[in-house]
This record gives structure tokens, C-alpha cells and sequence, in this order.
């Protein structure tokens, strides 16, 4: 099984810089920041890896997703050999979005893609990623946009000084990140970059139509080949241990578009109860298992609105490790609801992974939206508009509470339930 | 091994009961903190103990037992540990071929039949050896989790069957312990999975559940357990227990709380009845079943 795409050389230009920088540090004695951490001499070993960081929290190695708010959400980014699980809205225009973020967050850090479609060919779908935003162009392109309201981190606030330590939730560009960068959606990835990076593509409809001898196996013909597809890559390439890689280690990085979907002959969006309603998390578990033992990292997005077993997703869930859902307006009654109006949408992080340790990252705010700007897809803290009229009494407010509710739980997380409250 | 869940369910590892089943059930959380308590307790009890690990790679049972004070690593050198590890043998199995068949075997077959090479396994694992100086102390087996079972195919039944024939060789005739995890569906209309959990609760000795709280996310207090009665504030290596109204996130005096905190379920007949924390009244339930014997 030959990889179908053309296969070149990575380019590791960032990865010197992250080893440049651990020179600046002046003294050991440094809060192990997420900015620090990077530039610590101790994790070097870690560092070698271009677009790659060592977690504070549990020293695994974190990748970013290409969206540097989602990696901050995810406690710092995505975890290698785990799993990242993105619901699909409802009419599929924003998840699309992330899976090329992660993507070209790959293509731009150096590291080996395999793109996974049963929709579109592989080649397409690069075709189409994001530009990144280089530092030094992105400051003359988008002053206007996001800058104005950013902070200068090296200004000291005199008074209300404790501000200076809320965490951005904001998408704004730090100028030395090479962990995360930002894209301009407006514009395509430059092709030279796309030439240069090493990537492999997974057409199912060419893999089912080439050899059609099935095993006698519980899973559906094209996840069985997929993940064959994907272990002979992991094997070829020595993205396991076991194969040593001669030159510099890198990452892989998969992209599985759809997945569930009948277009993957699987019917569990067809019917309730179906004989291959196993396949889908039999194929997720060895997926996974896959992932532990390389140096790999995986986007998954998933139609769960169309699944019809309900038990199905909440399992499904169970087998990822990062799950996040997309929660668009459009056609919902929330679009005309005068408190989304600056949204396009809900972003629920569903759940965290707990890797090496008993808690996992959490973040304090879990009402979260986001919004598609002309040049780029921003996450921000959903807030409730301010009560600026004079008349408005109790009772009022509380009807106003009742129906963020009932609209949803974005607002209404901290109170599922208004009597019962434990404390 | 968290000491304050120890003090709730009255237990220390040098007194640890024998013949037991124990099952530990989440619900909207995360109950993977009682697998890490159990898997040290046993093993700073000096119990020859079968992980059958399906959920995380070892590295990751390994780093968590470092902080709660145990090492797997020379537990399993030891003799003490037998670890099945389900990730790394699911894909041994999908893609290496072997001849002799391996405890994960139903995940290549068409139909997942039973879970007999499993059991074996377990047998295998904890069958008492006359010969040995390092005399253990008594057989345990702990599963992380029964649920991802169902995921990967096998039917509520043959699990159910397979939790039998464990309970019945390990807990009765080697006088050994079964711990086992398995995820409470809620609402989401999992047949199969309510099968296995009612299933499971006839059979088990002590129900551990534990709960997000129904009021919803908390940054300070992460669930409840049931069975014992207590909000739980996971730490990085240990679990702070809180009786319900004193955790710090508390806004205000809430009395009404204390009274349904002590409530007797209708029915069930207390064990140990009522324990004095210093804090609250926290209700303990154990279910008194005997074990019952299998041919």
C-alpha cells in the first residue's frame, strides 16, 4: 500500500529557533510557565521536536491544534498519542475549520500529515488550508482587527494591576511563538509549502474500489482499511520506537475527515440499531492504541448529530480522549436571540484527557463562543449582556436567567438544575 | 490510596475484608481516582493483584501510582502485579497474528463470543503457588472498565458471565477481592450498558458511585461519592473529601442539606450505620449479600 501522495522533504527551519532561545534565560530559578517551559534547558530532550512542547502540567509532549485559543482551552494543547474528537455542527461550516487548522498547523511546524477523507481527495482538501500569518506580516495586516484592544505585555499597570494577570482568552499573536501560529482564512496556503511538506492521503473510495478482498472481521471494510493504512505508515515511516527513525524524530499527524458518516459504510447514521454499530468504536479503540505507542497525534471530526443511537456517542466519547463540540445558530433559534448576536456559535469542551496525573487542565470558564471574522475564527468567553435599564425589577431578571436557560446550556452551565444546589 | 476514603469506608490496608466484590460506578464524571485508590491499596496490602487495564497505557497507571506511592513497574518485577494492558494488545492483536490465542482475542472475531480466554487469563494470574517465599496476601482483581467491554463488542451477558466465574473463583474460593469500574450511561439510553450495571449491583458487596453534582460544573468540588456520602476535591496526588454543605465553594448555611445527607435509603440495611467524621453524619451502605456458590 503505497502512500498516494507526493512525498518530499520536511522542512525544520523553526526548530532551531526554539533551541536559540533557551539561551535568553538568564537565571534557573524561573516560574515554569508555559512561555518558559518552551526555552527550559532541563526539557531539551523534548524540544528537539519542531512545533512540539513539553506540558507543565504532566511533561507530556503537546502539539498545537492551529488555533491558539482552543490549545490554551485544552491546557496548553493536544496531547501526542491522544485522540482529538470534534462534533460537527450542524451543517458542517465551522468544523471544516479546525480539521484545516491542525492540518496546516502541521504543514507550517514541519511535521508528516496523513489526511483521511471518504468526501474529498486529500490533495483538495490541502489545496484549501489556511495561510499562516508570518510575524512580521501579520503585524502590518491586521492592526486594525485584533491588535487594538491588545495589550502591550511590557506595559506595567499602575493601578487595577491584578487585570494584568488575567490569561487572554483572546486571539492575539505572541511575536516568538513557534508553538501555535495564526492563519489567515482568506487566503491559501502558499504551494511551495505544501510541496515541500511530507504528507500521505487516504481516498477511501480509491482504497475500496483498488482490492476488494474483505477479512472476516467485525469492522466495516473501510475503517479495517484505514487503519491498516495508518499502521503501515506509523511502521514505514518509525513513528514508533520500534523502527528508529535515522534522521531527526518528527510528529505525524492525522486528519480523519467525516468519520461515521455513510459515506464510510457505516450505517449507524442510518439506523438505530444496526449490526455494525461496534465497528465505529472497535475502529477508535485500536486507533488509539496506535496513537499510545508513536509519536502521533490525531483530529477526528464526527457527525454525532446524525447518529441515531444515542448510546453510541456517549461511547464513542468514552474511547476519545479531547472532546470538543461545535454548536452553530444558523437556523436555530439562537441566531435572532438578541444575547448571541456577536457569535456564530457555542464551543463546548466536552472533555479533557487526564494524562499522568488524577485532574486533568481545566479552565475556569466554560461558557465559551466563537466567531468567524473575515480573516480568522476566534474563541471568546460568552458574557452576559449588561442589565442597563433602570426599570428592570428582580423578577424581571430572573425571567431573563429562565430563558438563557432554556435556550441552552451555554449560559445555564453553572445551574443545571435551580433548586437543588449542593452548596 | 487516599487515606480520607479509607476513613469513610472504615478500612486500612493491613485490615482490608477478603471475599468482596466491590463495584465502582461514574456517573457524568470521572471515576478513574477510585481505580488509582484501590489499585495502591491493594498493593500496599500486600495482595497479589490483576490489573486488566483496558482504558490507559501502563505509563500512565504508573505515573499516578508514583504519586500516590506505589510503583507498578517493580510491583509487576516483583511477581506482585500482573498487568493486561488493552490498548497496546488491541493493536498486537489487529495486526500481529498470533497462534496462541491471547485474552483480547474476541476483538478480532466477527462476533464477540465470550470472554472465556479472559477469565483464564485472571485465573492464570492469581492461581495461590504453595512454593513461593513471597507469600501474598490474598488474590484481587481490578478492572478498568467493564464498559469499554461493550464498546469493543461484547455483549452485556457474557461479561456479566465472565464477572461470575471471576467472583466465583477469586473472591470465594481463593478468598480474594473483584474491583470493578463500569460507567453509569445516565440518560443517554444505553440498553446494554443498564444491563450490565443492574446486573453488577445485584452481585457487588459495596457500591461505590460516584456523581458529577446535579447542580453542574464546580471548580471546587468535583462529585459526589455514593456509598459514602461525600464531596470529593480531586488534588494532584489525593482526594479531599468534603461532607456535603462544608466545602469552601459553600455560598451560605444551607440546613436542608445536612437531613438529606443522613437519610436511609427505604430498605437497605446498614452495615456499618452511621460513622462520626468529625464533620457530618455520613451514611455508609453496604449491601449485604452472601456469596453465592457456582458449580
Amino acid at each position: 500500500m503505497a502512500a498516494a501522495g507526493t512525498c518530499g522533504t520536511g522542512t525544520r527551519s523553526t526548530g532551531s529557533m526554539v533551541a536559540a532561545a533557551s539561551t535568553n534565560n538568564v537565571t534557573s530559578f524561573q516560574r515554569r510557565g508555559p512561555r518558559a517551559s518552551g526555552a527550559d534547558s532541563g526539557c531539551s530532550r523534548l524540544v528537539s521536536i519542531a512545533g512540539t512542547r513539553p506540558s507543565v502540567r504532566n511533561g507530556q509532549l503537546l502539539v498545537s491544534t492551529g488555533l491558539p485559543a482552543l490549545d490554551q482551552l485544552l491546557g496548553g494543547g493536544l496531547a501526542v498519542g491522544t485522540v482529538l474528537l470534534i462534533e460537527e455542527d450542524k451543517y458542517n461550516i465551522y468544523s471544516p475549520l479546525l480539521f484545516k487548522y491542525f492540518l496546516a498547523e502541521g504543514i507550517v511546524s514541519g511535521h508528516a500529515l496523513l489526511v483521511a477523507s471518504a468526501k474529498e481527495d486529500p490533495a483538495d482538501i490541502l489545496q484549501k488550508l489556511p495561510a499562516p500569518l508570518i510575524d512580521d506580516s501579520y503585524k502590518k495586516e491586521c492592526d486594525e482587527d485584533v491588535c487594538s484592544h491588545k495589550m502591550e505585555p511590557d506595559i506595567k499597570m499602575k493601578i487595577a494591576w491584578r487585570y494584568q494577570l488575567l490569561p487572554k482568552m483572546e486571539a492575539g499573536p505572541v511575536s516568538s511563538s513557534r508553538f501555535g501560529h495564526y492563519y489567515d482564512i482568506s487566503k491559501r496556503i502558499p504551494q511551495e509549502l505544501i510541496e515541500t511538506s511530507k504528507w500521505h492521503g487516504f481516498f477511501l473510495p480509491e482504497k475500496i474500489s483498488s482490492a476488494f478482498n474483505v477479512e472476516s472481521c467485525s469492522l466495516t471494510p473501510g475503517y479495517m482499511k484505514l487503519l491498516q493504512f495508518i499502521q503501515n505508515i506509523i511502521y514505514k515511516e518509525g513513528f514508533d520506537g520500534s523502527n528508529p527513525q535515522k534522521k531527526q524524530k518528527n510528529i505525524l499527524r492525522i486528519g480523519i475527515q467525516n468519520l461515521g458518516s455513510p459515506l464510510w459504510g457505516d450505517d449507524i447514521c442510518c439506523t438505530e440499531n444496526c449490526d455494525t454499530s461496534h465497528s465505529l468504536t472497535k475502529f477508535l479503540y485500536i486507533l488509539r492504541g496506535l496513537l499510545r505507542t508513536s509519536l502521533s497525534a490525531c483530529i477526528i471530526t464526527m457527525p454525532t448529530h446524525l447518529i441515531q443511537n444515542k448510546a453510541v456517542i456517549a461511547r464513542v466519547t468514552n474511547l476519545s480522549d479531547t472532546v470538543v463540540g461545535l454548536e452553530s445558530f444558523i437556523g436555530s433559534e439562537k441566531e435572532t436571540n438578541p444575547l448571541y448576536k456577536d457569535y456564530h456559535g457555542l464551543i463546548h469542551i466536552r472533555q479533557i484527557p487526564r494524562l499522568n496525573n488524577l485532574i486533568y487542565d481545566i479552565s475556569d470558564v466554560k461558557d465559551l463562543a466563537f466567531k468567524l471574522k473575515k480573516k480568522l475564527f476566534t474563541i471568546e468567553r460568552l458574557h452576559l449582556p449588561p442589565d442597563l435599564s433602570d426599570t428592570v425589577s428582580r423578577s424581571s431578571k430572573q425571567d431573563l436567567a429562565e430563558s438563557t436557560k432554556l435556550l441552552g446550556p451555554g449560559c445555564g452551565m453553572t445551574a443545571g438544575g435551580k433548586k437543588h444546589l449542593d452548596f | 490510596m487516599f487515606p480520607e476514603l479509607n476513613n469513610l469506608l472504615n478500612t486500612t490496608p493491613e485490615g482490608a475484608e477478603q471475599g468482596k466484590l466491590t463495584l465502582l460506578c461514574d456517573a457524568k464524571t470521572d471515576g478513574s481516582f477510585l481505580v488509582h485508590h484501590f489499585l495502591s491499596f491493594y498493593l500496599k496490602a500486600n495482595c497479589k493483584v490483576c490489573f486488566v487495564a483496558l482504558v490507559q497505557s501502563f505509563s500512565h497507571y504508573n505515573m499516578v501510582g508514583q504519586k500516590l506511592g506505589v510503583s507498578l513497574t517493580t510491583a509487576r518485577e516483583r511477581g506482585q502485579l500482573v498487568v493486561l494492558e488493552g490498548l497496546k494488545s488491541a493493536v498486537d492483536i489487529f495486526f500481529r497474528p498470533q497462534e496462541e490465542p491471547h485474552p483480547l482475542q474476541f476483538l478480532r472475531e466477527a462476533n464477540a463470543g465470550d470472554l472465556q480466554p479472559l477469565y483464564a487469563f485472571v485465573r492464570d494470574a492469581l492461581e495461590p503457588v504453595d512454593c513461593g517465599e513471597a507469600a501474598w496476601r490474598c488474590p484481587v482483581l481490578l478492572v478498568d472498565d467493564l464498559s469499554v467491554l461493550l464498546s469493543l463488542g461484547v455483549g452485556p451477558v457474557a461479561v456479566l458471565d465472565f464477572v461470575h466465574y471471576c467472583r466465583a473463583t477469586v473472591c470465594r474460593e481463593w478468598k480474594g477481592n473483584v474491583v470493578a469500574l463500569v460507567h453509569d450511561s445516565g440518560d443517554a439510553e444505553d440498553e446494554e450498558s443498564d444491563v450490565l450495571l443492574n446486573g453488577l449491583s445485584h452481585q457487588s458487596h459495596l457500591i461505590l458511585r460516584a456523581e458529577g453534582l446535579a447542580t453542574g460544573f464546580c471548580k471546587d468540588v468535583h462529585g459526589q461519592v455514593r456509598g459514602a456520602l461525600a464531596h470529593w476535591e480531586l488534588l494532584a496526588s489525593s482526594v479531599r473529601p468534603t461532607a456535603p454543605g462544608q466545602c469552601r465553594a459553600r455560598a451560605a448555611e444551607d440546613p436542608v442539606e445536612k437531613t438529606t445527607a443522613a437519610h436511609h435509603p427505604p430498605g437497605s440495611k446498614p452495615h456499618v450505620p452511621v460513622q462520626d467524621t468529625g464533620q457530618e453524619c455520613i451514611l455508609f451502605r453496604q449491601r449485604n449479600v452472601s456469596c453465592c456458590s457456582v458449580t
